[in-house]
């Protein structure tokens, strides 16, 4: 008569996802029957309907974004581990893993937490933002109120600044650079409890 | 085999006396043996007990049953305009064109995995979390490592549940039923008059009463004296149907809602022969004109009961008020709101109609524990001058979850089923779009 959440999640799959994750063993858990409360198809995996089933998501400009940022490419189911390996990205940067061996580069690095950042920008994946999928997204954030002019040139103006080789684009190195002076660990980090 | 029914027919006898002459008459009179009340002292000793048990057996895991109560994680509360300042601070604001910076969709992304992670709304929609097991195998899911005799407690309830307590409620329960159609048809079946009125609401109280038995429910009224009059509106929060019985065990109300097929549907007939309850077909509920109307012209009879009503809509888990819809407040008549607070270690009331039929809730129900919860009467609330039903509503809901030490959403309860309207994101786009162009640019 042990609970019911457990016996489905399998000591050692938490085992493996705290190693690759870094959340703690309660966290796991309680991350978990978060994802089975969200799951309702009951089939251990959460399509975007799921997520958009949230209603403070489903009012987030950017809601779709981030919800896509949770499926692989051309994929539209994600299991427990693919949804802990996304929400490891903003677990905060704690002492101890600031200076780890470089090769491995965890989830939550300053690197990845950007990379995720970018990645709401990149609509195609082609790991560049290009003035037109800049537009789209800014579209996104402001909805109607903005003419298509101003936010022409609101876009014109962030690539220039941003943009270093020239080809009227940013690469995820010219978005690092822009970034450079932004608190990026705190503001793209969660106070995950323990 | 003739001795084996003689024995079988002669326990039945006296189960169905012991029945009748402890609980059904004192119930149906309003008066208490006493019973219940040591069975809830040893239950609460029990439970405990069972705490204790369970704290001595992992004294290290203690920081996650506290946390466990209040979530996952801590959110960030900063407005809009202060967190896309913050994110701005690195950089200086432009001389022309809109303000931006690659880095505001941090703002948004967090607030988005946050309500990834743990939302406002949803987990409303879903059993709240105990803070320590209380000996149900249902309840289980956060309580891992159990010992020998706690085993050997659960198994005691486990007997004492489904053996004695449940075929005892169910027998209660379906006498009350029986007693409540059979009655307020007979009644209905008199002239209308005073004498009818008082005989109906005798019949309603006893099979009230008798209900409230079967479910085991120990009710806590507080501040009496507020309790609604006739012609009022009698506003409350709503956590399940057993609402209605726990109400209906101190007094008498007009029922508003809308006509159940079934054995709802055979209930509801009956109630309505006896005394003014106002059903509506389905196909009249979407005309909101018509409703409004008829709920006006009873609040306007002073000689007719209280109208009860659950302003919410749905069910939610017995730990936050949402959104009261307007409809109610724009009736007019005095406002009795009322806050119910079920205590969830004795059983969870909360029922999730998305998972359960009605009868498995009540099942379930009656294989609790008990229903222990709290009944606050407010001070009867009117409309101020200059205040639009929405505000009044809002205020409503203030004092009753303030009351009741429930969270104070403003979210619609409607969410359940249906999606978010869009309305709701324009707003967060204007305001985001405010902090790009400023307020007066935007034209």
């Amino acid at each position: 008569m042990g609970s019911r959440a457990s016996t489905l999640l399998r000591e050692e799959e938490i085992e493996e996802i705290k190693k690759e994750t870094g959340f703690s063993h309660s966290q796991i858990t309680r991350l978990y029957s978060r994802f089975t409360s969200l799951d309702k198809g009951e089939n251990g995996t959460l399509s975007r309907e799921d997520f958009q089933r949230i209603p403070e998501l489903a009012i987030n400009p950017l809601g779709d974004r981030i919800i896509n940022a949770f499926f692989p490419e051309g994929e539209d189911q994600v299991n427990f581990r693919g949804f802990m390996r996304t929400l490891a990205h903003f677990r905060p940067i704690e002492d101890n893993e600031k200076n780890k061996d470089p090769n491995s580069e965890p989830l939550n690095s300053r690197t990845n937490k950007l990379l995720f950042a970018f990645r709401l920008y990149d609509l195609d994946r082609d790991d560049k933002i290009s003035r037109d999928e800049l537009l789209q997204v800014l579209r996104m954030m402001v909805g109607v109120n903005i003419s298509d002019e101003q936010l022409g040139s609101i876009a014109d103006r962030t690539i220039q600044e941003a943009d270093q080789n020239g080809d009227n684009s940013i690469s995820f190195n010219e978005f690092i650079k822009v970034l450079e002076k932004v608190d990026v660990e705190q503001k793209m980090s969660i106070r995950f409890l323990h | 085999m003739e001795e084996n029914w003689d024995v079988a027919f002669t326990f039945f006898k006296i189960w169905f006396s012991a029945m009748v002459g402890l609980i059904m008459l004192p119930a149906m009179f309003g008066v208490s043996l006493g019973i219940t009340e040591v069975y809830m002292k040893v239950l609460v000793k029990t439970l405990e007990w069972a705490t204790l048990r369970l704290q001595r057996g992992r004294g290290e895991q203690q920081i996650l049953k506290q946390s466990l109560s209040s979530g996952i994680i801590q959110r960030g509360d900063g407005s809009m305009e202060q967190e896309i300042g913050d994110l701005r601070r690195s950089r200086p604001k432009p001389q022309v064109g809109g303000d931006f910076t690659l880095s505001d969709v941090f703002y948004f992304n967090r607030k988005g995995i946050e309500s990834i992670v743990e939302d406002q709304v949803t987990q409303r929609f879903t059993s709240e979390e105990l803070v320590s097991w209380n000996l149900l195998t249902r309840t289980n899911n956060n309580f891992h490592y159990i010992s020998l005799r706690l085993t050997i407690m659960w198994g005691m309830g486990v007997v004492i549940r489904y053996c004695l307590l449940a075929p005892l409620r169910i027998t209660l329960a379906t006498i009350g039923l029986t007693w409540l159609v059979i009655g307020t048809s007979l009644v209905g079946l008199l002239p209308s008059s005073r004498a009818k009125d008082w005989l109906s609401e005798l019949v309603h109280l006893m099979c009230y009463r008798i209900c409230a038995r079967g479910l085991s429910a120990t009710i806590h009224y507080h501040n009496k004296e507020n309790r609604p009059t006739k012609g009022g509106l009698c506003v409350a929060n709503h956590t399940s149907p057993i609402d209605i019985v726990i109400l209906a065990n101190d007094g008498c109300y007009a029922m508003v809602g809308q006509v159940h097929g079934g054995l709802m549907g055979v209930i509801q007939r009956s109630m309505v022969r006896s005394c003014p309850h106002i059903w509506f077909e389905r196909s009249e509920m979407k005309d909101r004109h018509l409703v409004t109307q008829r709920l006006k012209d009873h609040v306007a009879d002073k000689t007719k009961l209280p109208i009860l009503i659950f302003p919410e809509g749905t069910c939610i888990n017995n730990t936050s008020v949402m959104m009261f819809k307007k409809g109610s407040f724009e009736i007019g008549g005095t406002i009795f709101p009322v806050a119910i607070k079920y205590d969830p270690q004795f059983g969870d009331a909360f029922w999730n109609s998305a998972k359960y039929n009605m009868v498995s809730y009540l099942l379930r129900m009656m294989t609790s524990w008990a229903i222990v919860c709290n009944v606050w009467y407010l001070p009867p609330m009117s409309q101020e001058e200059g205040e639009d039903a929405v505000q009044f509503a809002n205020r409503v809901k203030s004092a009753i979850a303030h009351q009741g030490g429930l969270v104070d959403l403003s979210w619609d309860g409607g969410l359940k089923r249906a999606k978010v309207k869009g309305t709701y994101k324009e707003q967060q786009q204007k305001m985001y779009s405010n902090m790009v162009v400023g307020d007066d640019s935007s034209d």
